[in-house]
């Protein structure tokens, strides 16, 4: 991006203003990646955010779209981008010309706490992209990485034609969602040793129980359980035969790898893949990483970085920033609350065997051990805990009391959504499930030979809620695009066990 | 300074306008067209385009919010899904827009939409309007029309003229002579003028929601219209076995019940064209909607003959809509196709239901006539 090198350098005064806030930011231990800001117009803004923050990506008209949305709502005045921070080492943030310079400082000590995020937090280790030999630091290139895959993708536009090319991606994106967040953390899977030498595995003998006496047989061995372990055997032999062995949650990792796609079309899915991949942390902690970010803005605004005569300015972006609404969780309020409820918990020693179980009331309301814990703790939950983990661990009744929180659902017979319930229990559980997978459904490839007609074989771990059916179907469809053999998915609808297929050319339902 | 995104978003223009892509426009979500209708404002949401995935029904899943309320309460508002792919920390919320747009603005987006033609007139100029405009200069005038400019320009003439300009101390007097004032010339204007006479069937069948899919349809095709034509007219005609002329409010707001004779409605028309309307002097837009069941073959024999007689040699075109409704049978479109296989005038569309309005419009209006 030629144009942007040209003249997105910081001024003069913001660039005093960095290198203060920077020092501040390292003097309350935030550890950071070398951090690279630059200034944007507001439609060199609204482009690069269109882009997810990375200027140089593969063409594709959703960009376009994210783009009008975003300009439109800049031009009328109903909500503008303040900061965009990407996942780099360097990191790289831009900063919206024309803001007042309590937004930008306001901005900047927001950014420096995302980076120290995305540089501590165990779920973006998945996105390092090695270690740097000489200086051990963790190189995360994804600048060029995407630029990589720009260029790709380009590459094979010009050769095949745009509108293939799109329509593939289009199907790829499709299955988008279908990628396995546990992968990163799973051993290495060794690949089946192809030599010709490997012995023939010994033919099995069934495994039966020990008898000493020869007259106990037939009731310590009788016939039934005879049958019943060869059966067993038999059922693993089958099992051993079947592919994949374990169903597998990475299906775009097993279309990848096994479905007999063209040279630009696995280029193309391994491009959408492995984007999938790095934006996938910044979903499993989204409240986190606000909250995170929040919290340090705030404490470094109001304790350091504020003049006195900006501070009703910063409180009032602050303000908004954090507001609530009706049916809809605010990430930066929830994320920034629960931090400092666990700060003030483990500063006042609200934790441990004593304190779960002490039922008093008025002694839990005073309870303060001096323990003075709490900086270091929220460290450590920043580093340890996901989205998930983060709730389960520390969202506790208090806190849900105190934050006015409650779940809600669609009521049916009343045709509107409503309030449903103030209770820990279930404000608890909603927020986890649709917390749990990023709020995407848990979907494995079981079976690559279906029928024995290497027909493709997914199923939908149904955890309550059903999957929206016509997008279902059309998942199906581009998963048969992908795989070039028809498509079963077996899900419930409407509590009855169902096979969703795609044949190649028609859609068909049934009843399992 | 051209953008990179500028390609990107040109194409999903063109995949939004169904010029490539075809198979993408299903996925787009039209929403609410029509928001508020008072005051010249309105909102408007913004073209979006879903790539489906696997994702949970809609009312399947509920979620967890914070704020004032009792278990019960409704929540105002529908709640909105979070955006599916998380960029760290950008912009505060994915709140659903609401754009406010002048009517003017509103039917340039309309035909940028829908691509519709602007209109063709009639070429009818037997009505025309007087109008002053400031062509020239003169001498005399009024003080109030003078031209400072061109006095301080003659006078600055003169002066060097004669000698008397000094440069150094620039005064410029004008004298009675050097004053110019600005002269205007009454032209005539041939008008467009334009009317729009909506006719809709308020019999027993038509339900809530086909008025409420009328009320919009009607408002987006006055909207268009409006752009098209100043001074443009409205008349609204009810109808179920008799016709009768209504103001605007009672139009979308009765419901009566009984049974259905269009031609009423057509002859009411035709009597309003022909006393206040004269078709070498308008452009005439006749609307009529309907569930299409009407009360009998007789009667449908009677509209084919008003409309084949009066209302089509007089309108721009005529325009048919039929909603579908649960009791009506519909045979009101297929006779008129029957009629008027491929009359130029006459335009038939089924609105099925609200989704179904886009394209009706563009079914309307998009020969430009």
């Amino acid at each position: 991006m030629a144009q942007f090198a040209l003249k997105t350098a910081l001024p003069n005064y913001l660039r005093d203003e960095q290198k203060r806030i920077e020092g501040f930011v390292r003097g309350v231990g935030l550890d950071i990646f070398p951090t690279i800001f630059e200034m944007l117009s507001y439609d060199q803004m609204n482009e690069v955010a269109a882009y997810g923050g990375f200027p140089t990506r593969y063409p594709h008209w959703r960009w376009g779209m994210e783009y009008e949305r975003l300009s439109k709502s800049h031009e009328y005045g109903l909500s503008k981008i303040y900061e965009l921070v990407i996942n780099n080492n360097p990191s790289i943030a831009y900063l919206l010309e024309g803001n007042s310079l309590v937004d930008q400082k306001l901005v900047m000590a927001h950014v420096y706490a995302h980076v120290d995020f995305f540089k501590n937090n165990f779920c973006f280790k998945m996105t390092s992209q090695g270690r740097d030999q000489r200086t051990g630091d963790d190189i995360r290139k994804w600048i060029d990485t995407m630029a990589n895959h720009g260029a790709t993708i380009r590459k094979w536009a010009n050769r095949i034609g745009l509108e293939t090319i799109e329509q593939f991606i289009d199907a790829c994106l499709s299955l988008e969602n279908l990628i396995d967040p546990q992968k990163p953390f799973l051993p290495k899977e060794t690949s089946p040793s192809t030599s010709e030498e490997e012995e023939l595995p010994e033919p099995q003998e069934v495994p039966l129980l020990r008898v000493d006496r020869e007259y106990m047989e037939s009731f310590i061995n009788p016939a039934e359980f005879v049958d019943s372990q060869k059966k067993k055997l038999a059922e693993e032999a089958e099992q051993a035969q079947r592919f994949p062995t374990e169903p597998q949650r990475d299906v775009l990792g097993f279309l990848l790898d096994n479905a007999p796609l063209q040279r630009w079309e696995r280029e193309c899915l391994a491009v959408i893949r492995a984007e999938a991949y790095y934006f996938l942390p910044q979903m499993q902690t989204k409240i986190m990483n606000e909250g995170w970010a929040s919290y340090w803005h705030s404490r470094l605004m109001t304790e350091k970085i504020c003049d006195p005569s900006e501070i009703v300015d910063y409180a009032d972006r602050c303000a908004s920033v954090l507001a609530t609404s009706p049916g809809q969780l605010n990430p930066y309020k929830l994320g920034i609350e629960l931090f400092r409820h666990i700060e003030n918990r483990w500063n006042r020693g609200q934790f441990g065997k004593e304190w779960d179980e002490c039922e008093d009331w008025g002694l839990r309301r005073h309870w303060d051990r001096r323990t003075g814990l709490g900086r270091d703790k929220i460290f450590e939950v920043r580093a340890l805990y996901n989205d998930v983990t983060f709730i389960d661990e520390y969202l506790t009744e208090d806190f849900v009391f105190d934050q006015k929180m409650y779940s809600f659902g669609y009521n049916q017979r009343n045709d509107r959504w409503e309030i449903e319930s103030r209770t820990f229990d279930d404000v608890k559980n909603q927020l986890l499930t649709s917390l749990t997978n990023a709020g995407s459904p848990i979907i494995y490839v079981v079976d690559a030979n279906h029928g024995n007609r290497s027909e493709l074989l997914l199923e939908h771990t149904h955890q309550g809620a059903d999957l929206r059916l016509d997008w279902a179907k059309e998942v199906v469809k581009a998963l048969c695009r992908v795989w070039t053999r028809p498509v079963e998915l077996h899900t419930i609808v409407d509590e009855k066990p169902t096979a969703l297929r795609f044949d190649g050319k028609d859609h068909s339902q049934r009843s399992l | 300074m051209s953008l990179r995104i500028d390609q990107d978003h040109s194409r999903f223009r063109n995949i939004v306008r169904g010029r490539i892509r075809e198979n993408l426009r299903k996925y787009i979500s039209q929403g609410e067209l029509l928001g508020r209708q008072g005051k010249d404002i309105v909102s408007i949401p913004i073209p979006h385009i879903d790539i489906p995935k696997l994702r949970f029904g809609d009312k399947q899943q509920g979620g967890v919010a914070q704020g004032d309320g009792d278990p019960g309460d409704a929540l105002s508002g529908s709640p909105q899904d979070g955006d599916g792919q998380g960029k760290a920390g950008d912009q505060p919320g994915d709140h659903p827009l609401e754009v406010e747009l002048t009517l003017d603005e509103l039917a340039d987006i309309l035909g940028e939409e829908l691509a519709l033609p602007n209109i063709e007139n009639k070429g009818k100029s037997a009505i025309v309007d007087k109008k002053d405009r400031y062509v020239g200069v003169r001498n005399v005038g009024p003080n109030s029309l003078r031209h400072f400019r061109r006095t301080f320009r003659s006078a600055l003439r003169r002066q060097i003229a004669l000698g008397t300009y000094d440069p150094k101390r620039p005064v410029i007097i004008p004298t009675r002579d050097d004053m110019r004032y600005k002269s205007w010339k009454t032209e005539e204007e041939p008008v467009a003028n334009a009317v729009i006479i909506y006719m809709m069937d308020v019999s027993g069948s038509m339900g809530d929601e086909q008025k409420e899919i009328v009320r919009i349809e009607s408002f987006w095709i006055d909207t268009w219209l409006r752009k098209q034509y100043k001074g443009i007219e409205t008349r609204f005609i009810i109808h179920d076995a008799a016709a009768r002329e209504v103001d605007r409010n009672t139009f979308f707001r009765t419901r009566e019940s009984g049974g259905t004779m269009i031609s009423s409605a057509y002859r009411l028309a035709a009597e309003i064209i022909e006393r206040d309307y004269p078709a070498s002097q308008w452009n005439i837009y006749p609307f009529h909607f309907s569930d299409g069941d009407n009360w009998s073959v007789d009667d449908t024999l009677l509209c084919v003959d008003i409309l084949k007689k009066l209302l089509l040699p007089a309108s721009n075109v005529f325009c048919y809509g039929q909603v579908d409704s649960p009791y009506g049978s519909g045979q009101f479109i297929k006779d008129l196709k029957e009629h008027f296989s491929d009359h130029e005038r006459l335009i038939t569309s089924e609105i099925n239901d609200r989704e179904a309005i886009v394209g009706s419009i563009r079914e309307f209006l998009g020969e430009g006539k």
